[in-house]
């Protein structure tokens, strides 16, 4: 997981220009970091260009505009990476 | 090609789905109000409509690509290089190949070359969202315009 962060963290620091000190686990990549639907489009690219996985962002996004998943689910960084994590072990079975 | 009109491809001339690729011409119109502009007595294709050409050949690809499910928006402009300059009547051989399929976008590499020669290339990405109103059908017809059949499962 904190491998994944560390990543995670620097590609978001980079593509969106945010200090990496500002970034922690708990950070919600909207809400706390500000990072808009095309920044994460961005975002995305990079993770997975980086970890060699396709994450489901539009059925993320329609989870949690259908009420069926909070947010936070997704896009707090901890769960994210959570997530990255799952798509690459998933990807290796 | 009709620049001031953005009708930038005039005819496909390959796709090749197993490989995700499209080589697309255009010929350069002898006269043009663009020209008039860029520049007075020295009328060049401007690096702009270059991208904006390697852009309509990209989503001409994500379009067959996905069997017009959706609409590719560009987004992103990376690397772009213009090499040398491109004038009225030149011949373009525009093509481009998809280099990532994300999830709600997608990302190309696309060239433009007169005879051979490297004119100017990029990295695009490209936004993919539902069709905005009637806008599927006119990419209907300017797929069929320019000779684009779709793949097919």
């Amino acid at each position: 997981m904190s491998a994944t962060f560390e990543t995670v963290a620097g590609i978001i620091s980079e593509t969106c220009d945010i200090p990496r000190e500002k970034i922690t686990p708990q950070s919600h990549a909207i809400e706390d970091l500000g990072i808009d639907s095309l920044a994460f489009l961005d975002i995305a690219f990079a993770i997975d260009k980086a970890f060699g996985i396709k994450l489901p962002l539009e059925q993320w996004t329609q989870e949690v505009n259908e009420g069926k998943a909070p947010a936070e689910q997704y896009f707090v960084l901890e769960n994210l990476c959570q997530r990255i994590d799952d798509l690459v072990a998933a990807k290796k079975a | 090609m009709r620049l001031e009109y953005f009708d930038m491809i005039d005819t496909v001339v390959t796709f090749d789905p197993s490989q995700k690729r499209i080589a697309t011409r255009s010929t350069v119109p002898s006269a043009s109000p663009v020209f008039e502009g860029h520049f007075p007595g020295h009328p060049l294709v401007p690096g702009v409509l270059l991208t904006e050409t390697m852009a309509q050949a990209s989503g001409y690809l994500l379009l067959a690509l996905n069997q017009l499910q959706q609409m590719p928006f560009l987004m992103m402009v990376d690397k772009a290089r213009f090499r040398t300059f491109v004038e009225p009547d030149a011949v373009l051989d525009v093509s481009a190949e998809l280099v990532h399929e994300g999830s709600g976008y997608a990302a190309t590499k696309a060239r433009i070359a007169i005879d051979g020669k490297p004119i100017c290339d990029a990295e695009l990405r490209f936004r993919l969202m539902p069709f905005p109103a009637d806008m599927r059908t006119l990419m209907e017809q300017r797929i069929a315009a320019i000779g684009l059949v779709p793949e097919r499962n």
